[in-house]
Formats: C-alpha cells, structure tokens, sequence
C-alpha cells in the first residue's frame, strides 16, 4: 500500500452496528472520513454470524465513494475473529480494526489472518490496513511496540470506556483520566510515524462537552476522533480543518522559509516572530491537511 | 445445501427484513410480505428465490417478511437464515455468495 492511503485524512471515524441494516444503509451521505463497522460490541452474541453476513454483502453492493471502510473485528481472545477477517477480506474493506490489542505479537497474529484470507481469496496482498484499538493499561504501556508491529499499521487509537474501568475511574470532563493514555499513545504513534486517534465521546446531549474535547484533541495532536452520531461529525472537521487565517500564516511561514533558505539564510523574522527551519514541517503539515480537507487550493 | 431445520434471521424493524427458512419437499414455497409489495415484490421474490439457488437450496418453505430492505440486506438474511439451519457459522465460502 502506498503512503498516500495510510496517511489518507482521517479527522472522523463513525461507528455503526453491523447488525443494523438502517445504519449501514446510507451513513456515507453523512461525509465521515472514514466509517468503522462494527461486529464487536454494538452486536449481540447471538447475531455474530448475521451481522457478518450483513457486512459482508454491504461491503461488496453499497458504494461508499471515498468514505473509507473499516471493521472492528471481534477481540483475539473470542471464536468469532478468525472468520471475522475472512469476511472483511472477500468483502474488499480497506481495513481492520483490532479491538483490545496489547501487544506487537497481537497485530502479527491479525496479520498473518489477514495474509491468509488474502490467499484465500486472491485479494491484493498487502492492500488491507490495520488499526489497533488500545483499551487497557498494557496496551498503552505496549504502544511503541504495536504501532511497530506491521507495515499494514496505519493509526492506533485509544479506546476510553474499558480503559476507564481497568484504570478503576469513570469519565471526568476535563480528561484528567485519560490523560496518561492520551499521552502514551500520542508520543507513541508519533515515535513511530502512524496516525493516532482518540476516544468516543459518548454524551450525545452535551455538545458543548463534545466541542471542548474536540478542540483538547486537536491541541494535543491527534489526527482525529471515533465518533457515535453523525451530529459529532461536523464539529470535528471544523476544529480539525485548518482555517483562513492559520492557513495564511502556513503559507507565509512555508514561502519565507523556502525563499530565506535560498539566500542562505537559516533565521529570521516573520511578522515579529522568530523563523527557522524547524517550523517548516508543521506549516507544510497544515497545508497539506487544509487540502486534504478542501479548505487549500493553493500551490504549497 | 439443504435446510435442515427451521432457522430465522433478521428483524422486523425498518430497512431490515425477516427471513424464516423451514425443511419442506417439491421445491421451494416462497410467502412474501412486504410494505413496498406493489412496487418491489416481484424483484424481491426474484432476489430471495435466486440467492437459495446460489446457495443450492433446491427444497423447503421460505417465509419473507420485508421492512424496506436493501437488496444487500435481503441476500444477507436468506443466506444467515440457510447457513443457521445446517448449524454453519464459520468457514463460510465468503468469495462464492
């Protein structure tokens, strides 16, 4: 796979139940970035199997566009995983996510499956992407070694409710509780150059809530949200997607960068600001997502 | 494939359907109700009858009970309601439904 789809923008992932055909149906029209269906926990014990081959079908009629598809598959620990890759696999997903992953040995196991279903089902090899969903206090400590474990490994993302029982503590607005997962997995997956993604917010009535959360995830630097409802998705890509004035400064940073570099000149100043190279990155960074996004249709 | 035993899959809430499949000779029985029965029941019933011969069932009574499914909905169920009856969750030939 090339870099370009591991790296795709990612701002919303939104969940939906593959046992319910109403949710699977259209939820495109609602422009996530990507949807993740899940045969997980949205789905009962006993309809494993249906909603296995309700995903399997939906997968292979409903044209998503550029949504990007991925599946929560049932965790390691479960009879249900096995057949699980199998039918996201035939079904042409883009990608797995893999629930309560704690370790690299974890990721491996899934991908060897994959490897498998692959051959199985003359699939492109090494065309389906991994995410791991990271749940427990191993996990997070793991976090380096997982985002490591595969090429296919495009993002890991933290996953709060079990994680907050694990740790004994319950949901706290200000994220005090989920500050040391936030900030394991962030470092991690910015270690090792995968994507990162955080946590439902599952308070529907509180978009107040829901906004502030947002805008600590943005500040903090992850690449986006798991989302619930397609009310949540609006607000993530605007407090995802750069604005008119932090796109200007980008380009002013980029082009004074480019042009001082040029000159031989290594720092300077910026509308009163102190320049190097060090920050061209970031302004590149904030370009490339304001495009991505279709907010940028500049030449940088 | 045969059907072994009644199975049923799906349910009765919008965009879905419910499939009941029971053992029965001389072919397949088809009952189909459907709230969009004037205007689809002629491509649903082509649906489900062409799903149970993909999957060789060639025997037993099939009761349809549609919601306003997708088609994609449609085929999921008749083929989780075939698989139930012969006890089949996993290994399921994925490539060939």
């Amino acid at each position: 796979m090339t870099d370009d789809v591991k790296n795709r923008l990612r701002r919303t992932m939104l969940f939906l139940s593959a046992q319910r055909p109403s949710l699977m149906k259209d939820a495109y029209i609602f422009r996530p970035d990507s949807v993740i269906f899940d045969l997980e926990d949205a789905v009962a014990e006993s309809q494993k199997d249906a909603a296995r081959f309700s995903l399997y079908n939906n997968l292979k009629s409903v044209d998503y566009g550029s949504v990007e598809r991925i599946v929560r598959i049932n965790g390691l620990e479960t009879p249900h995983w096995r057949e699980d890759v199998r039918a996201c696999v035939a079904g042409g997903a883009e990608g797995i996510r893999i629930a309560k992953c704690e370790s690299a040995e974890d990721v491996k196991l899934v991908e060897s499956a994959v490897e498998s279903a692959e051959r199985e089902f003359s699939a492109d090899p090494g065309k389906m992407l991994l995410m791991a969903a990271i749940e427990s206090p191993r996990g997070v400590i793991n976090a380096l070694e997982i985002c490591e474990a595969s090429d296919r490994l495009f993002g890991v993302a933290i996953s709060g409710g079990d994680f907050r029982v694990a740790m004994r503590t319950s949901y706290h607005r200000s994220g005090v509780e989920l500050l040391a997962a936030r900030g394991g997995v962030l470092l991690a997956a910015r270690a090792s150059g995968v994507q990162c993604f955080d946590t439902v917010f599952t308070d529907l009535d509180d978009m107040e809530g829901f906004r502030a959360e947002v805008v600590l995830d943005r500040e903090m630097g992850f690449d986006g949200k798991s989302v619930v409802s397609p009310r949540q998705i609006p607000v993530v890509h605007e407090i995802f997607t750069p604005g008119p004035r932090e796109i200007r400064e980008a380009e002013r940073v980029v082009r004074a960068i480019r042009e001082n570099a040029a000159r031989g000149v290594g720092i300077f100043q910026v509308d009163g600001k102190m320049l190097d190279i060090a920050f061209l990155s970031g302004a590149e960074r904030t370009l490339a997502l304001a495009k991505a996004s279709g907010a940028y249709e500049g030449d940088l | 494939m045969e059907i072994k035993k009644t199975a049923v899959a799906g349910t009765l809430e919008s965009s879905d359907v419910q499939v009941t499949v029971e053992p029965g000779g001389g072919g397949i029985t088809l009952d189909l109700s459907s709230s969009v029965i004037n205007q689809y029941g002629r491509q649903i019933k082509k649906l489900v009858l062409g799903t149970l011969e993909n999957l060789g069932v060639k025997s037993g009574k099939v009761t349809v009970v549609d919601k306003g499914a997708l088609d994609c909905t449609i085929k999921a169920r008749v083929e989780c309601a075939v698989y139930r009856s012969n006890g089949q969750t996993d290994g399921i030939p994925w490539g060939a439904l």
